[in-house]
């Protein structure tokens, strides 16, 4: 399978297969449980989901926070692309997509989401993002897979999984919404694919 | 991309993609910080050997917007009254490590010879009577904003084509993006080789405007009209000037748009030009997320 990373596309082989549907299933309920114990409910909160993968990873938490609680909770969608600090992460057209938190996010407690924590950066972004929009009274995050590799002094607070990779490995999250399936996967960086 | 001279060598996919990053540009511009640190660190000059307000202050702004940082070069306030070459002028701001030139000269072709002189970007914000591509790209993002697509869209331009860059930039584009353009003048002012696919020329403003969904008013350039290229500006006005009664043949909510800056009540009826139709406001709002999405594309992506 073939991977754009850093602009440049990469072939990589496939190594385990990481995660099922029911997995997957499992560990959105766990962070949807694990949010309202920690901010004592739902009121108030309000989830974001990162482009692309943390969009519907944060509308299924965001549901199962309804049928949990029976609270509304609104959610959003960032692009985290015009605050990226690693420019060479761009590819040859930078693809910039539309934000759409339509509630102020001032003064709630905003659970960011994203599919994979690796470095840390996309994290570091979405935080920028998020500030510039309002002045949220928290921000928290939650991620379906954390692989290590931090690079900054952010950590998540939710974690579905965490799974130690090495850097030549990559962690590639398949949902229903965006891939036809659910399944988290491990690849194995082979090289550079030319042409 | 290496520069936006004109749209040779953009395809309708990477158009269409800068267009869709100008509407999140917009919605940036929306925000109570209107701001993002998209081009910290990149350094962009303004060299300006021609009078321009707004599309200097768009582009300065637009740069702004995204954290870049900005400096103007004018000509009428530097050494190229002492006589220094166009090239000497790039090279000398080259060295002090410009990003991107955003280059506005009166000569045709002079952002081409800008971008040989140099390894930085380079955008065209006008040259001559050949090309003003972030001006066209405004205009379709406008006619985007209203109608959704251009795909199928009839558009007339009316005036000086001979003498102006949004008429032939407009006739580059609007086509590549699925529109139809009829571009309108009298003889003298229709050069036949702007005929091509999707660009029909008439000299029958009737014609140009029947069906239009948008009809588009050039200025009448005064400056150049002591050629004979009219008989009497008064003539110019009863049989090409944009008004009420051209509109009647337009389709029933056709736009009014014109690039700026307007002789009232030459080309367009000044009223018309105030009219709940007009855009004429919204071209000029939409310049900055347009110029935003087009330094954000060059400096960014790969080229």
């Amino acid at each position: 399978m073939n991977f754009l990373i850093g602009g440049i596309m990469k072939n990589a082989e496939f190594k385990a297969r990481l995660l099922e549907p029911d997995d997957i299933r499992r560990a959105v309920t766990r962070i949807a449980h694990e949010i309202i114990e920690r901010n004592k409910g739902a009121q108030n909160l309000a989830i974001v989901g990162v482009h692309t993968r943390g969009i519907p990873l944060a509308a299924r938490i965001a549901q199962k926070i309804v049928e949990l609680e029976g609270v509304q909770v609104p959610n959003g969608k960032l692009d985290i692309t015009l605050y990226r600090d690693d420019l060479s992460e761009v590819g040859l057209q930078p693809i910039v997509r539309q934000t759409e938190v339509p509630f102020d996010i001032s003064s709630r407690r905003i659970v960011m989401v994203d599919d994979v924590f690796y470095t840390g950066r996309t994290a570091r972004a979405g935080l920028d993002a998020l500030i510039d929009l309002g002045r949220p009274s928290s921000i928290q995050l939650a991620v379906l897979i954390d692989r290590g590799h931090r690079e900054l002094p952010i950590r998540a607070d939710y974690v579905g999984k965490n799974i130690p990779t090495s850097r030549q490995e990559i962690v590639k999250v398949k949902l229903l919404e965006t891939d036809g399936e659910d399944a988290v996967e491990l690849y194995e960086l082979r090289g550079e694919v030319l042409g | 991309m290496k520069h936006l001279l004109d749209f040779q060598g953009w395809s309708k996919g990477s158009l269409e993609n800068v267009l869709e990053t100008a509407k999140v540009m917009s919605d940036v511009l929306d925000r109570p910080v209107k701001k993002v640190p998209a081009l910290q660190g990149f350094t962009i000059c303004n060299v300006f050997f021609e009078n321009s307000t707004r599309t200097r202050l768009s582009f300065e702004l637009a740069a702004r917007r995204m954290s870049a940082d900005v400096l103007t070069f004018t000509s009428a306030t530097s050494s190229t009254t002492k006589g220094e070459s166009l090239q000497d002028t790039i090279s000398t701001l080259e060295q002090m490590r410009v990003d991107c030139f955003i280059v506005r000269h009166g000569a045709s072709g002079a952002a081409h010879s800008v971008n040989k002189f140099t390894k930085a970007k380079v955008v065209n914000a006008g040259d001559g009577r050949r090309a003003h591509p972030t001006q066209a790209l405004l205009d379709a993002f406008t006619l985007q904003q209203r109608f959704g697509s251009l795909e199928g869209l009839e558009i007339a331009i009316v005036g000086d084509v001979r003498h102006s860059r949004v008429a032939r930039s407009n006739a580059e584009l609007l086509p590549k993006l699925g529109a139809k353009v009829r571009l309108c003048a009298p003889a003298t002012l229709l050069p036949r080789e702007l005929e091509a696919d999707g660009v029909t020329l008439t000299t029958n403003l009737k014609e140009a405007v029947s069906g239009a969904h948008a009809v588009m008013a050039l200025r009448l350039q005064l400056e150049r009209m002591n050629t004979g290229y009219l008989p009497s500006l008064e003539e110019y006005r009863a049989t090409y000037q944009v008004n009420s009664k051209t509109m009647k043949h337009a389709r029933e909510n056709a736009l009014i748009m014109h690039p700026g800056p307007m002789n009232r009540d030459l080309e367009i009826e000044g009223d018309l030009a105030d009219h709940n139709k007009s855009v004429i406001l919204e071209q000029v709002r939409n310049g900055v997320p347009v110029r935003m999405a087009v330094l954000y594309h060059l400096l960014v992506g790969k080229s």
